[in-house]
Formats: C-alpha cells, structure tokens, sequence
C-alpha cells in the first residue's frame, strides 16, 4: 500500500499510469474488436486470440531481425495472420462453427496450446521485444516518459478499428459479414456464400491480432506463453462492451488498461494478471447477479 | 449378459490390475499412481462436464487447493509452516518420522478434500447462475488468477512452491503413494456409480438437457448443481492431495493449478464419452497412455502432438469412445435408461402413477 500513498503525493505518477494504461488499452481494444466480430458472426469464443497477437508479435520480430524496420513488419503480421486465419477456418473451424459452442471453445483452445509450444520451439522462451528506433518524449520535466511507438500504437490502433468499421459498414463483403451476423440462414438463402464469409471473418479477425501483436513487440515485449492473458482481457472487454459496439470496445479497453497498470502498481506487478482474471470474474459475477433479479441468466 | 454384473466385473478386472500393478511394472509405479489419480480426475470433472452439462475449466482449483491444504496440514501437524516454507523443506531441522507422515496423510487428504469442497459450494453460489460458455470462461479466468495468487502468497512458500514432507529412508513411498491413489480411484468410482444409480442422476441430466424446463418442473436445479460440483471437488481435492505428495513438489504454475491439467480432464471424458460411469475411465487410460507416449518420443513438440489431440478428439470424435461403442452395438451398450433400475428402486406408488396417467 506504500504506492497508494506515492500516487497521491505525487500525482505525476498517476499521469504516467494514465498515459500507459490508455497506449495498452488501445492494442488490448484491437484483438477484442476481433473476438467480437467472430464471437457476433460465427458465435465461436476464439481462445486462439492472445496466440495470434503473439505470432503477430514474432513476425514482426523476423522482419526487425532481417534488418528492416519493424514498422514493416505491422502489414506484413496482419497479411501473415490474414493467411493463417483463412487457412486455419479451412482446416479445422468450418467443422465447429455449426457445433456447440463449448466444442469451439476446446478446439481452439487446442490450437492455442499447439501455437504457444510450436512458437516455443522455433522462436524460444525467451521474452522478446523489437527495437523500433523512435525516440522518447520526457513531458513534466522528465517525470513523465512517453515512447513514441507507444503514441503510435495508440494511434494506430484507433486507424484500424476505424478501418474495420468503415469496412463492416460500407464494402460488399463487409455488409455480407453482417448480413450473416443477423441470421446466416436468410443471408445464405439471398445467395451469400456464409462460407466465404465466415472464412474472411475468422482472417480478418487474425490478422487484427497479428497487427496488434507487432504493435505489442515494439511496443512492450512478447514471449510464447503470454496468448491466455490476451485472449481473456478480449473476452472480458467484449462482455462489457457488447458484441455490435465499436466505440464502446474501444473505451472498455482503454479502461481495462487503464485498471490494469494503477492495479499493477498499487498491488505490485505479481499480482496484475491475478487482478485482471480476478476483474473478469467480478465482471461475469456483476452480470449474472444483475440478470438473476429479473430472473435471467448469463447465456 | 447382465448389465450390472459385467460392470462389477470390469471393476473387478480394474481392482485386481491394479493391485499386481506394483509387481507386474515396478518401474512404472509413478506413473500407474497418476494414471488412477487420472482416472479420478476425469469421473469427478464428469459429473459436472458430462452429467450436467456445466463445462468446467476451473476444476483445476480444486486440485490445487487439495494439494496445498494436504501439505500444509502435513506439515503443520509438526513444524511451523512459514518457517519450513521459507527454509524451501529443506535444512536437516526439518525430518518427518513414519507416524507423523501417515498422520499427516491421514488429516492432510481428507482435509484437501473438505476444503475444496467447500471452495466448490463458495464459488457455486457466485457463478452456477451462468449458463454454458460464460460458466467455462469464468472457471478459467479464476483458475488462472488462483495460480497467480498462490504464487504470490509466501506462507505457502509462493512463486518458488512448497516441497511436501520428505519420507524417512526405511519408508517406500512410492508403493504407498500408489496403493491410496488405487484406493482413491476405486473408491470414486464406486461412489460416481452409486451416485449415477440414484434419482439425483436424472435431476442432472435434466439440468444438463433443458435447465429451464427442469426448473419448472420443480427441480431446484442451483442446489442440484452445487451438489454436483461439490461432488467434484471432494475427489479433484483429495486426488491433488495425494498428487503433491507423489511429486514431492508443489509448483503454483506448473502443478497444483496449471490449466493445462484443467484441459486433460476435459479431454479425457470426452475422449472415453462424456456424460457415462466408464467413459471417463477408458478416457484417462487412453489419454495417459498416449501422453506418456508423447512426452517420451515427443519430447519438446508434446504440446504441438497434443494440442492436435484435442483438435483431433473434439472436431471428430465429439461422442468419444463410448459413444462410437455405443453407436456400433447398440443392444449391449445403450445408454441406461429408468428401464435398468426400475425394477428395484422405483417406490411402489410410481407404476400406480403411471397407470393412472395411461387410463
């Protein structure tokens, strides 16, 4: 508790907090827009999220390694991903997307443990991070650091989810994605392809993953076990923000980065990820005992 | 052949082999010890998974939390446990003589159990109000957050773990370790196959088939499904209890509440058929066999192997082994219905009943 009493001797402190929380609530916000969009279109809750923002991370990684800067490396993860999401739907998920949900839940949390050891193998357990070779600005006289790739990643995760939302909103295939959202049978009947729909969804999803993972490489570090906590803060996010709201995604990511570096801070960094489970338990905990009044459940 | 007799003595098969398991294979006797705290594992996620329908990923805390209570009991009955945590067991202060270890065992398991139960009854009432998916994600996420709280709590020696009680040099561990692990199991399967006999059997699966309708019709399905997990976590406890003594470690991460032991259990019921007495049995020998095959030749890409396992199980064989059994002959092994044990169990006034439903 000594750092509570830091943080309200000097609030700088708390500025610092702020600015990190917000710069990894963006990126936390991109992989949730992703679940969401699988979890509203495919009805899969894909566990496999948190691995794809960490192969995202590698790659970008390889292309920092080859001596290019890594800022490359942002596309070139989400084309990747792009193409592991696609292949991954023609492989394995088109067989679950008409199962239950629990049957999705389990293969793809199959295909996580299959990708954390595979990248543990290729890449080491080591945790890694990219140099992106942008500087650092000291704000309050040096009290306050803010590295600009994390500014970047800030921004460039709201560009992207501004780019998805244009996308859904405005492309053919992106009102198709939609249209199959609201009920794939009558979209299939009015002659969408819901294959080739679901199968764009379920890339597009990974190669937001992928992006987010190379803002996270240069941003902050990855190593192969860190997919679980990602694909949970995901799943928390979308339970509070719901499944068709973007602005409201957006902000319970920045809020849930937010809580998480004041509770790593005030708690000391062992405990952060405990409080973020903990907060997502508390969170379902808070939902279902709201619904039980009127005598709903959480389903 | 009779249905209840060729049960007794596939359980009597199972019994005798494992009673010559030590000498037949004294070399593997570890791992026959994990292959029935396994099976006990797997029956007791089962209930919950199978019977009821609730897919727990959480079950995991209920064996870290057997695990970490039977050690400190163990130890508790004889040293202070800050100290013997902080001195990592080790030092030569620290001896336990052979009646302070089956004392300690003896308090140390059944209190893992009770623990855990009562740990199940706690978090029943704040999440069995959610239904399906929501119930599997917040299971993980707290079986998670336990890890990181157990690894952060240093009374129970946090992220370096706790070593259980060492054995004095003229006690064989292993073979004693081995025989409560045979106990256990064969104990829990005898209970689940008792449980699964009775009417409570049905006021599950009624959950598991349409939770609205069982509550409709009367059924106080939130006790029922406390009741179950309760079930659950007294084996998953006392199964860890006997786990942490036969590893003689206990790691946060990577034993007592590793998810990816959460997962196994899963993949073992609905490897042998989810929702049946001796699926889950079939399953986990199936599932140890091929882990332990894994981790010998596969060493390194074992999770690759086994992430493709559970891919492999899940998208294909969703019914499992007993399901395609099922399925293959259905005249031996169809599911029992009430046709099994009406004969002996249904109360008189129940065929007036149904006479007089049928006039």
């Amino acid at each position: 508790m000594q750092n509570l009493q830091l943080l309200l001797q000097a609030p700088v402190f708390n500025i610092q907090l702020l600015l990190d929380g917000m710069f990894i609530g963006a990126v936390f916000a991109l992989a949730a827009l992703g679940m969401a969009l699988v979890w509203g279109v495919m009805n899969i809750i894909n566990v496999s999220q948190g691995e794809f923002v960490m192969l995202g991370g590698f790659i970008a990684l390889m292309v920092a390694e080859a001596g290019f800067s890594p800022l490359l490396g942002i596309p070139l993860a989400a084309l990747v991903l792009f193409a592991l999401g696609w292949g991954l739907y023609k492989g394995v998920i088109w067989r679950i997307v008409e199962a239950d949900m629990f049957t999705s839940l389990l293969a793809t949390f199959g295909i996580s443990i299959m990708l954390q050891q595979l990248m543990n193998e290729v890449f080491g357990a080591d945790v890694r991070t990219a140099e992106s070779g942008l500087g650092v600005w000291f704000l309050f006289d040096g009290m306050v650091t803010v590295t600009q790739i994390k500014v970047l990643a800030f921004i460039l995760s709201f560009v992207i989810g501004l780019a998805l939302w244009l996308f859904l909103k405005n492309a053919r295939l992106g009102q198709a994605i939609r249209a199959t959202a609201q009920n794939a049978r009558a979209a299939r009947i009015l002659g969408i392809d819901t294959d080739k729909v679901y199968a764009a969804t379920y890339a597009i999803n990974a190669a937001l993953c992928g992006a987010a993972g190379a803002l996270v490489v240069m941003a902050w570090s990855i190593h192969p076990y860190m997919g679980l906590p990602y694909t949970l803060r995901s799943f928390m996010i979308v339970i509070v923000a719901g499944l068709g709201n973007l602005a409201a995604v957006i902000s319970a990511g920045l809020g849930l980065g937010m809580a998480e570096q004041f509770a790593g801070f005030i708690l000391g960094a062992e405990f952060q990820l405990a409080f973020v489970f903990l907060l997502l338990v508390a969170v379902l905990v808070g939902r279902q005992i709201a619904l039980a009044r009127k005598r709903q459940y959480l389903k | 052949m009779n249905r209840k007799m060729a049960q007794l003595l596939a359980l009597a098969a199972l019994f005798g082999i494992g009673l010559l398991g030590p000498w037949l294979a004294p070399s593997y006797i570890s791992q026959f010890a994990q292959l029935w705290l396994f099976i006990v594992l797997a029956l007791s996620w089962d209930i919950m998974g199978g019977q009821t329908g609730y897919n727990s990923f959480g079950n995991i805390i209920f064996f870290g939390i057997g695990m970490y209570v039977s050690a400190v009991a163990q130890v508790g009955l004889v040293w202070p446990v800050a100290e013997y945590t902080a001195a990592k067991g080790g030092g030569t202060e620290f001896v336990f003589n052979a009646d302070q270890i089956h004392a300690g065992l003896a308090l140390g398991i059944p209190l893992g159990g009770l623990v855990a139960m009562l740990a199940a009854i706690v978090l029943g009432a704040l999440l069995l109000g959610m239904r399906g998916h929501y119930f599997a994600i917040a299971t993980l996420g707290l079986a998670v957050a336990t890890a990181e709280l157990a690894a952060g709590w240093d009374y129970i020696g946090a992220g370096s773990g706790m070593v259980t009680p060492t054995l004095p040099g003229d006690m064989n561990g292993p073979v004693l370790f081995y025989y409560l692990s045979l106990g256990l199991a064969i104990v829990t399967i005898l209970v689940f196959a008792w449980v699964y006999s009775t009417r409570f059997r049905l006021a599950i699966n009624a959950i598991r088939d349409d939770e609205d309708k069982a509550e409709a019709l009367g059924h106080h399905t939130t006790r029922n499904k406390m009741t179950a997990w309760a079930i659950s976590a007294l084996f998953t406890g006392m199964a860890g209890a006997i786990y942490g003594n036969l590893s003689g470690f206990i790691d946060p991460h990577d034993i007592a509440f590793n998810a990816e032991i959460g997962v196994w259990m899963i993949l073992m019921a609905i490897l042998g058929g989810k929702g049946t007495l001796w699926g889950p049995i079939i399953g986990a020998i199936v599932f140890f066999i091929s882990k332990e095959l894994f981790w010998t030749y596969l060493l390194g890409w074992q999770r690759v192997a086994l992430g493709l396992l559970i891919v492999i199980i899940v998208v294909f064989f969703p019914e499992g082994i007993m399901g395609w059994v099922r399925e293959r002959w259905p005249h031996l092994f169809a599911p029992p219905h009430l046709d099994d044990e009406e004969d002996d169990e249904t109360p008189a006034g129940a065929d007036e009943d149904k006479e007089a439903a049928h006039a």
